[in-house]
């Protein structure tokens, strides 16, 4: 999508904010909101969640290291198609290991694995970081969005398993008298999860700009402040 | 003829490809926020579908037979063509239309409603008649849906929306009250 940041080559970056950025502050379903369709489909249980995160996660990190390996022998004229390639390939190895090693899960997630191909995730850190910096830089970037993808999967798969099933990794959480609140493993309890985690981070933003508002207007007194960042805004354009 | 009656309505309304099967939520979420662009998208990605199901049917049976795991690789592929081939056409063919959807044209390569399509339709073991209803069916269901959300969007423009639920974090709240409208078609088919 659109507000995928180009990573200007000017000035060293710190492999450490590389690698923590995507954890949080530039996490990429709760800020960015990018990979959604496999951000919402799987996460109605926490093993989906946790086996799709980590499925991205791999294809990511070795997408990045081939693509940042071979980012000057690529032509910028088929780049995509070429990464798509690449992606595509350790997608099919991340689908027969899945496959191989926990079968119920891989029959649960269903048709959702090779959509992982279609994560934006992906494709838009290879194109955003991946094919203009070296390789160790690439795999902190890579190995940091994965994490927070999966962080925001796990946000979204806890709560929606709990509630809506009673159980954690299938184990009995809630007592025997809770009902459970069979929406939320249904596809309209996705969409209020994330709708819900969206609002915490605006609110969580609003707060921030509200806070560096209130201590710019205190340190000069009179001068102008700094207009609040309007996320909403920015995320629909 | 109610099997393939099914098919069609079960796509389109039961298993909506955007509500129950979270396929295709870039568009929603980014591009729409008109009825009438929700619309045209919508079709145009129907129109991409019907094309992509025909090309999934004749790889599946002439192509892939020995190479399953060759699948998605070929699908993305088949997919990618046929978007550039049809901007090609309608940029030759309608240029009207073409400034008007020219930029979600190349889009629906990327969209996971084509290949969501295109596997469905291979693990259900489809015939080609079956695989191209349910494309028209799923294509329609996404229309419709681009359509609601699009127009809730324009209504919403003027609504005195608090700052914390502005953007993407309500657009998600009315597509869960619509995907929770859509469960009560669950049982019909």
């Amino acid at each position: 999508m659109s507000m995928i940041k180009l990573e200007s080559t000017s000035g060293p970056i710190s492999s450490r904010a590389v690698l923590t950025r995507g954890l949080w502050h530039e996490n990429p379903v709760l800020v960015q909101t990018l990979g959604l369709c496999s951000a919402l489909a799987v996460t109605n249980a926490v093993a989906n969640s946790l086996a799709m995160g980590l499925a991205t996660t791999f294809v990511l990190v070795a997408s990045s290291i081939i693509v940042s390996t071979m980012r000057k022998i690529i032509p910028y004229e088929i780049r995509i198609t070429t990464y798509i390639l690449i992606i595509a390939t350790f997608l099919a190895i991340a689908d027969l290991v899945l496959e191989a090693l926990v079968p119920d899960v891989h029959k649960a997630m269903g048709p959702y694995i090779a959509l992982i191909i279609t994560n934006c995730i992906v494709l838009g850190r290879q194109e955003a970081f991946a094919s203009r910096q070296p390789v160790g830089l690439s795999i902190m970037d890579a190995l940091g969005n994965g994490i927070g993808f999966t962080i925001a999967l796990l946000l979204m798969g806890i709560p929606r398993e709990v509630l809506g099933n009673g159980t954690f990794l299938d184990m009995r959480v809630m007592p025997a008298t809770f009902e459970p609140w069979i929406v939320m493993v249904l596809p309209p309890g996705g969409f209020f999860m994330i709708g819900v985690l969206l609002l915490f981070v605006n609110w969580h933003d609003l707060r921030r700009t509200a806070r560096e508002r209130a201590h710019q207007s205190a340190a000069s007194a009179g001068a102008t402040g700094r207009p609040p960042r309007e996320r909403g805004g920015e995320a629909a354009a | 003829m109610r099997d393939h009656f099914f098919i069609v309505v079960s796509a389109a309304i039961v298993t909506n490809f955007v509500l129950v099967y979270f396929l295709g939520l870039c568009p929603v979420i980014g591009v729409t926020n008109k009825s009438a662009t929700g619309v045209r998208l919508g079709l145009a990605t129907t129109f991409v579908m019907v094309l992509a199901s025909l090309a999934a049917w004749v790889l599946n049976s002439f192509v892939l037979g020995a190479v399953p795991f060759l699948r998605v690789i070929a699908f993305v592929v088949a997919i990618a063509s046929i978007v550039q081939i049809v901007e090609l056409f309608v940029k030759k063919a309608t240029p009207a239309l073409y400034r008007e959807l020219g930029i979600f044209l190349p889009l629906i390569a990327s969209n996971s409603q084509v290949l969501g399509l295109t596997i469905f339709q291979t693990n259900r073991g489809y015939t080609l008649l079956e695989g191209l209803l349910f494309a028209v069916g799923g294509g329609l269901g996404i229309t419709a849906v681009l359509a609601l959300v699009g127009g809730i969007r324009e209504r919403m423009e003027f609504a005195p929306v608090p700052a914390v639920a502005r953007g993407p974090a309500l657009v998600f709240m009315i597509v869960a009250m619509l995907s929770l409208v859509f469960m009560g078609f669950a049982g019909m088919a």
